[in-house]
């Protein structure tokens, strides 16, 4: 079976980011970048589903040359060759744009599989699973938290809000996208990091692609969400800020 | 610009949302000068159609068929896609729920077309509809306009308008039956009946207090210290998405878009950082404390209080001080 998992690189976690000249994007030269979270746990599905069942995990991401970094992580974690799809203003595209580029990709190594994270925590459109299915012909299913395949059918348990869960019955080949915490994701091994230096890793440029389309939408600019509290900062050493604030919820917002 | 609001409904119940989304296609539709529908979808769902008709808004569209009882992605990208060619929206808004997630980008893109996801609101600048939404889990927020022509889509995220400020029409609207044309092979996916996992052993929805712990936590064995102080405080215990999926609490004291919603009294969040989706399902607790070492965290963004800080050395502190002065 050859799983295609479709991972991003964003910003890391805890990076502090500040906005680019021009507003619609951040300065990257001031952050690090990581593989995004929810990625990480379709990339560990895809190569625990090749554990099982044989065949092969192919990684695809889009973007600037930093973007090989994270794919050659996917490889030293299992993954069995990377395609970059370069480009240095991919963050200018908009979802569906994003999603015909890789779908143009997807569609020449004709996967039985395409996992995804359920969305990326930089630009967050939660919308690129679901829009690679319509854009390849596929069926899908989205927030998956268990595969269970057999005989080329997969019985699929999806979340639901509130704690509601559904079992989805689906063909191959399919799209899914994962929800977070499905797996426990692993760590590269040494021995992995050494065979990933010898892994097949093709960069294609996005233009080489062909793909054409107007964009639906842009971003006009980023910017520090403004408050829709006025929120009271309480200062000074733990003992003294926790002294204050127990006064607070007593007498001023009577909580105690 | 005419509006259609695609509402969501399971077990012949509209989806709270659904009202949120109506009450801001009432307030677009109104600012443009242009006409509302709303759309329900399903099978035998006729009753909540009628009920749908009695806001203020020009009309109802009843798209039924038996291949529509179950919700499947493929059945409601066709059947919906039927009805926006039919209707023809300039805009179409949905709730922001999983359910619409798992169709609404198809949806868009079976015509063509793109949507703006998780909206929080729009500015009308002049005619021109500037949506917000987040970015970088809420940390930045970002303007986002459509290009091209319509129809447009937009999604919008829970709470951002005021379902009960939805206006009543003075007299009903008419509802009427959209043609929809499905055959079975088009479904490739085979919905399953729906079903909860864990007994909800705690209703934190009942709960005057909630100590809700994020990542800051680091590790199952600091949960300790948080027990201590929600004990101190007579409060339930909770967490955002990220501790329960590594199972340091159970996954029924979730808060946020795929655990509870809740809005207790007093909500102390530490060393959460603030994601939209944990925020959603707390932004309504009357009074939110903030404990997060980056000062920046998105959370102070809906604190009363906040402390910037570590929360190794306030989670203690706080137990200290109240088990003295009690």
């Amino acid at each position: 079976m050859k799983i295609l998992a479709c991972i991003k690189q964003v910003p890391a976690k805890d990076a502090p980011l500040a906005i680019a000249e021009g507003g619609a994007w951040i300065r990257e030269a001031d952050v690090s970048f990581e593989m995004n979270e929810p990625d990480s746990f379709a990339l560990e599905e895809a190569l625990r589903l090749k554990e099982k069942h044989g065949g092969e995990v192919v990684v695809l991401s889009m973007g600037p040359e930093r973007v090989k970094q994270t794919i050659k992580e996917a490889l030293a974690k299992g993954a069995d060759r990377g395609i970059h799809i370069a480009d240095d203003i991919f963050f200018e595209l908009d979802p569906l744009g994003s999603a015909r580029s890789l779908a143009a990709a997807i569609a020449k190594e004709s996967p039985d599989l395409v996992l995804t994270g359920l969305q990326s925590d930089d630009h967050g459109f939660g919308q690129t699973g679901v829009l690679l299915a319509a854009l390849l012909g596929l069926p899908h299913a989205t927030l998956i938290m268990q595969i269970e395949l057999t005989d080329g059918r997969m019985k699929l348990k999806r979340e639901l809000e509130a704690g509601w869960f559904q079992w989805v019955e689906a063909p191959l080949p399919a799209v899914l996208t994962i929800q977070s915490g499905i797996n426990k994701v692993r760590y590269a091994t040494l021995k992995g990091i050494m065979a990933a230096k010898k892994k097949e890793l093709a960069t294609i440029s996005r233009e080489s692609l062909g793909v054409t389309g107007e964009a639906t939408q842009r971003i006009e600019r980023i910017y520090v969400p403004q408050k829709s509290k006025k929120t009271e900062f309480i200062t000074g050493t733990p003992k003294e800020a926790a002294g204050k604030l127990i006064e607070k919820l007593r007498h001023e917002a009577r909580v105690l | 610009m005419n509006v259609l609001v695609i509402t969501e409904q399971r077990d012949a119940k509209l989806n709270p949302t659904s009202f949120e989304a109506l009450a801001a296609g009432q307030q677009i539709a109104a600012e443009t000068q242009g006409r509302l529908v709303g759309v329900v979808v399903g099978k035998g769902v006729a009753g909540l159609a009628d009920e749908l008709a009695k806001i203020k808004l020009d009309e109802v569209w009843l798209a039924e068929h038996d291949l529509l009882e179950a919700y499947t992605p493929d059945g409601y990208t066709t059947a919906l896609s039927q009805v926006i060619v039919q209707a023809k929206p300039d805009l179409i808004l949905l709730p922001h729920t999983y359910q619409v997630r798992d169709f609404a980008p198809k949806l868009a893109a079976s015509l063509g077309k793109g949507m703006i996801g998780d909206c929080v609101g729009y500015r009308n600048e002049n005619g021109k509809l500037v949506f917000v939404r987040q970015m970088f889990q809420g940390r930045t927020a970002a303007d986002v306009v459509f290009v091209g022509d319509g129809p447009w889509f937009a999604s919008l995220q829970a709470g951002a308008f005021r379902g009960d400020q939805l206006a009543q029409g003075a007299a009903k609207a008419p509802v009427r039956a959209a043609a929809v044309e499905l055959r079975p092979e088009q479904i490739r996916t085979k919905p399953m009946e729906l079903f909860r996992e864990a007994k909800q052993a705690v209703d934190l929805t009942q709960a005057p207090i909630l100590v809700a712990v994020g990542r800051g936590i680091k590790a199952l064995e600091n949960i300790a210290l948080v027990e201590k102080l929600a004990q101190a405080l007579g409060a339930e215990l909770c967490a955002s998405r990220p501790i329960c999926d590594e199972g340091w609490l159970p996954m029924d004291r979730q808060i946020g878009s795929s655990g509870q919603t809740v809005a207790p009294k007093l909500y102390l969040a530490l060393g959460i950082s603030g994601a939209i989706q944990h925020v959603v399902g707390m932004k309504g607790s009357r009074t939110i404390v903030a404990i997060n070492k980056d000062a920046n965290a998105p959370i102070f963004e809906v604190a009363d209080y906040g402390i910037v800080g570590d929360i190794f050395e306030l989670i203690p502190a706080l137990t200290e001080e109240l088990s003295k002065s009690t």
